[in-house]
C-alpha cells in the first residue's frame, strides 16, 4: 500500500494556471494530512483534481497501483470521497433522507434495515441524531456543515478530502469533527487530507501538512517543519511565531507585519 | 455515550420507518382518491344515466343501448382517462422541470413549449399548414407537438453555446417564450372571427378531444419517461442538494439535465398537443407532492403523479358539474379551483421549502 500521490499536476482555468507543477509524497493509509494555504491558493482546485471533478492539463493521481485517470469517474468517485465546501440547500428533505441519500450512492430504491442503521450510526456518530427529522432549509450554516462530514464519513472510500469542514463550526464541534475524522481515517486505513484555515487546529489533528501558495507547493511534511519553515510567513504575508505548549502542542501566532 | 448510542441510533430509525410509512400510506390514499373521481368524472355528465346503470355497462357492455355505450364507452370514459394520464404528465413533467432547473416557478411551460405548440396549433388553423404532411385531421395536434419539440430542440443548442446552467436555460425559455407569443400574435392579427374563436378555444384547453388512441400515445410515453426518471431517482435527489454535492456523488450534471429535460420535453408537448395549455397543473402538482411527501424522489415522484392526475380528474368534473348540461373548457376551471386550495396548503404549511 503506498497511498495517494499527485504527481507533476498542473492547471489552469482558461489562461489563468491555478495549480503549476504540484507533487505530492505519498499520503499513507491510516493518516490526515492538513492542506494550508491562503484564500485562492489553490485547495479546493486541487481537491477537485485529485477526485476527477476536474480534468487537470497535466500531471497524474495515483492511488496505490492504479492510475486514477483510467478509471470512470463514478467509480472513482466511490474510491475517493470529496466533501464540497459550499452546502447550500433549501429542499423538502429532512438530514435522514441526504444522509441516506450519500449512503446509497445512486443505486436502487430499495432501503434495507441494514442502510437505516448504517445512516441512524452515522448521525449518531457526528452527533447530529437529534437533527434527523429536520429539514435541510432549517438548519444553521455549523449544522449544515456537521451534516455535510456525515455525509461523507457514511461512505467507504480509500481517500477521503474535506473541504474546510470546521468553517462555520463553534471551538468544541471544530475538535469533535476533526477528531472524529482523524479516528476514522485510522479505523477504515483510508487517506484523510483536510483543508483548513486554522493552522493550529492542522498542527494539532494532522500527520502531515501539505502548504499550498499561489499555485505551488511550498513545503510539504510532518507539522513542526512546515511550521518552522520561513515560506510559512511569507505564502501568508503575516509575521508569524510559533511556539511549543507545555503539552508539546505547536500553536501558531500570526501578525500584522 | 456509547452506552446510550444504540438506543439513539435505533429510535432513529423507527422515525425513518414511520415516516416512509406514512409517505406509503399518503401515496395509497391518493391512489385511492384517484379511483373515486374516476369513478365521478364517469358518472356525471350532461346525459343523465343513473350511478348503477352506468356501472352495469362499463361491466357488461351487452347490456347498453347503442346511446348509453357511445355516452360511456366513447365519451366518459377516454375523457376520464385521459385528465388522469394527462395530469400524471404534466404533475410529473412539473416536478423534474422544478428540480433541474432548481426553480420553484417552473412548470413543463416555462420554456416556451407551451406558447411554441399553441403557435403550432394556430399555423394549422389559421393558414392550415401542416408541418408534417399527410396526417389528415390531427394536423392541429401533430403541429403543436412538432413546435414544442422543436422549441426544446433549439434549447440544447443553446445549452451547447451557453453550459447547461439553470440561468441560461430559463433565459433562453423565456426568450423562446416572447417570441412565439408574438408570433402568435401575428396569426392571431391575420385570422378570421372563426379562426380566432377556434384558436382561444384550443388554448384554453379540452378533454373533449380525447379517444382512445390518444389515452394510449399517453399513456406510451409515460411509460417511456417514468422509468428512466426513477432509474436517476436518487441522482434527481441530489442535485437538489446543489450541483456540487452530486457531482461529489458521480452524477454527470450537465448530461442528467438534458436527459431529463427531453423527457419533459416528451411528456409536455405530448399532453399540450392533445388537450390544450394547461399549465397550471404542472407547476401546483409538485408542490402539493413536495409538501405532503418531501423531495425525495422516491415519494416525490408518484405523488407529483398522484397530484397532477387528481387535479385534472377533479377539474374534469367541476367543468360538468359548475352549470348542469354545458362543459367548461377544463384550461379554465384548473387555475379557478386549484388556486384557492393551492393558496390555503401553503398558507397551512409550517416550513417554507423555497426562498
Amino acid at each position: 500500500m503506498t497511498g495517494l500521490r499527485v504527481k507533476n499536476l498542473s492547471f489552469s482555468y482558461g489562461a489563468r494556471p491555478v495549480l503549476r507543477d504540484i507533487n505530492v509524497s505519498p499520503l499513507k493509509p491510516g493518516s490526515l494530512t492538513a492542506l494550508i494555504g491562503p484564500n485562492a491558493s489553490g485547495k479546493s482546485t486541487l481537491f477537485r483534481c485529485i477526485a476527477g471533478l476536474l480534468k487537470p492539463s497535466a500531471g497524474e493521481v495515483w492511488l496505490d497501483q492504479t492510475d486514477l485517470s483510467t478509471l470512470r469517474q463514478k467509480p472513482r468517485l466511490q474510491r475517493i470521497c470529496i466533501m464540497p465546501q459550499f452546502f447550500a440547500a433549501n429542499a423538502a428533505l429532512t438530514v435522514f433522507d441526504v444522509v441516506l441519500m450519500a449512503h446509497k450512492n445512486l443505486s436502487g430504491w430499495r432501503v434495507s434495515p441494514e442502510d437505516v442503521a448504517t445512516v441512524a450510526d452515522a448521525l449518531d456518530a457526528g452527533g447530529i441524531s437529534h437533527l434527523a427529522d429536520a429539514y435541510i432549509g432549517e438548519l444553521s450554516g455549523g449544522q449544515a456543515q456537521l451534516v455535510s462530514v456525515a455525509q461523507s464519513l457514511v461512505r467507504r472510500s480509500d481517500v477521503y478530502l474535506f473541504d474546510e469542514p470546521t468553517s462555520a463550526l463553534d471551538l468544541r464541534h471544530q475538535l469533535d469533527v476533526l477528531g472524529q475524522i482523524r479516528s476514522q481515517m485510522i479505523a477504515r486505513d483510508a487517506v484523510g487530507v483536510v483543508a483548513l484555515h486554522d493552522l493550529n487546529l492542522a498542527a494539532r489533528f494532522a500527520d502531515r501538512l501539505v502548504l499550498l501558495g499561489d499555485g505551488f507547493i511550498r513545503a510539504q511534511g510532518p507539522p513542526s517543519e512546515v511550521l518552522s519553515t520561513s515560506e510559512l510567513a511569507s505564502v501568508y504575508g503575516v509575521d508569524i511565531q510559533v511556539a511549543q505548549g507545555p503539552k508539546q502542542e505547536i500553536s501558531v501566532h500570526a501578525y500584522s507585519p | 455515550m456509547s452506552i446510550a448510542a444504540p438506543a439513539k441510533a435505533a429510535s432513529i430509525a423507527d422515525g425513518y420507518r414511520a415516516r416512509t410509512l406514512k409517505r406509503v400510506a399518503m401515496t395509497l390514499g391518493a391512489a385511492v382518491c384517484l379511483l373515486l373521481t374516476l369513478t365521478m368524472d364517469v358518472i356525471t355528465g350532461p346525459a343523465d344515466l343513473s350511478f348503477w346503470r352506468t356501472f352495469t355497462v362499463i361491466l357488461n357492455p351487452s347490456v347498453a343501448t347503442v346511446q348509453e355505450e357511445v355516452i360511456i364507452w366513447d365519451l366518459r370514459l377516454p375523457i376520464a382517462c385521459m385528465a388522469i394520464a394527462v395530469g400524471a404528465m404534466l404533475g410529473v413533467a412539473g416536478a423534474e422541470m422544478q428540480t433541474i432547473l432548481n426553480n420553484p416557478l417552473a412548470d413543463p411551460f416555462t420554456l416556451g413549449l407551451s406558447s411554441a405548440a399553441s403557435f403550432g396549433a394556430a399555423l394549422a388553423i389559421v393558414l392550415g399548414w401542416s408541418v408534417i404532411p399527410n396526417v389528415g385531421g390531427l394536423f392541429v395536434t401533430v403541429n403543436a407537438f412538432v413546435l414544442a419539440m422543436l422549441t426544446s430542440l433549439s434549447l440544447f443548442g443553446f445549452t451547447k453555446l451557453r453550459g447547461v446552467t439553470p440561468e441560461a436555460m430559463i433565459l433562453v425559455g423565456i426568450a423562446m417564450l416572447f417570441t412565439f407569443n408574438a408570433l402568435l400574435a401575428f396569426l392571431q392579427y391575420g385570422a378570421t372571427e372563426l379562426q380566432l374563436a377556434q384558436i382561444v378555444f384550443w388554448q384554453l384547453g379540452s378533454l373533449a378531444r380525447a379517444t382512445w388512441a390518444k389515452v394510449g400515445v399517453c399513456l406510451a410515453v409515460l411509460a417511456i419517461v417514468l422509468p428512466y426518471f426513477i432509474h436517476r431517482s436518487w441522482a434527481l435527489t441530489a442535485l437538489r442538494m446543489g450541483e456540487e454535492k452530486a457531482a461529489s456523488l458521480g452524477v454527470n450534471v450537465s448530461l442528467l439535465r438534458l436527459s431529463v429535460l427531453a423527457g419533459v420535453s416528451l411528456l409536455s408537448a405530448t399532453a399540450v398537443s392533445f388537450v390544450g395549455a394547461i399549465a397550471f397543473v404542472g407547476l401546483v402538482g409538485p408542490h402539493i407532492a413536495r409538501i405532503i411527501v418531501g423531495e425525495d424522489q422516491r415519494g416525490f415522484l408518484p405523488m407529483s403523479a398522484l397530484a397532477g392526475a387528481l387535479i385534472l380528474s377533479g377539474t374534469s368534473i367541476a367543468s360538468k358539474a359548475i352549470t348542469p348540461g354545458v362543459v367548461y373548457p377544463i384550461g379554465m376551471i384548473t387555475s379557478l379551483i386549484g388556486i384557492p386550495f393551492f393558496i390555503s396548503l401553503i398558507l397551512g404549511q409550517r416550513r417554507k421549502h423555497w426562498q
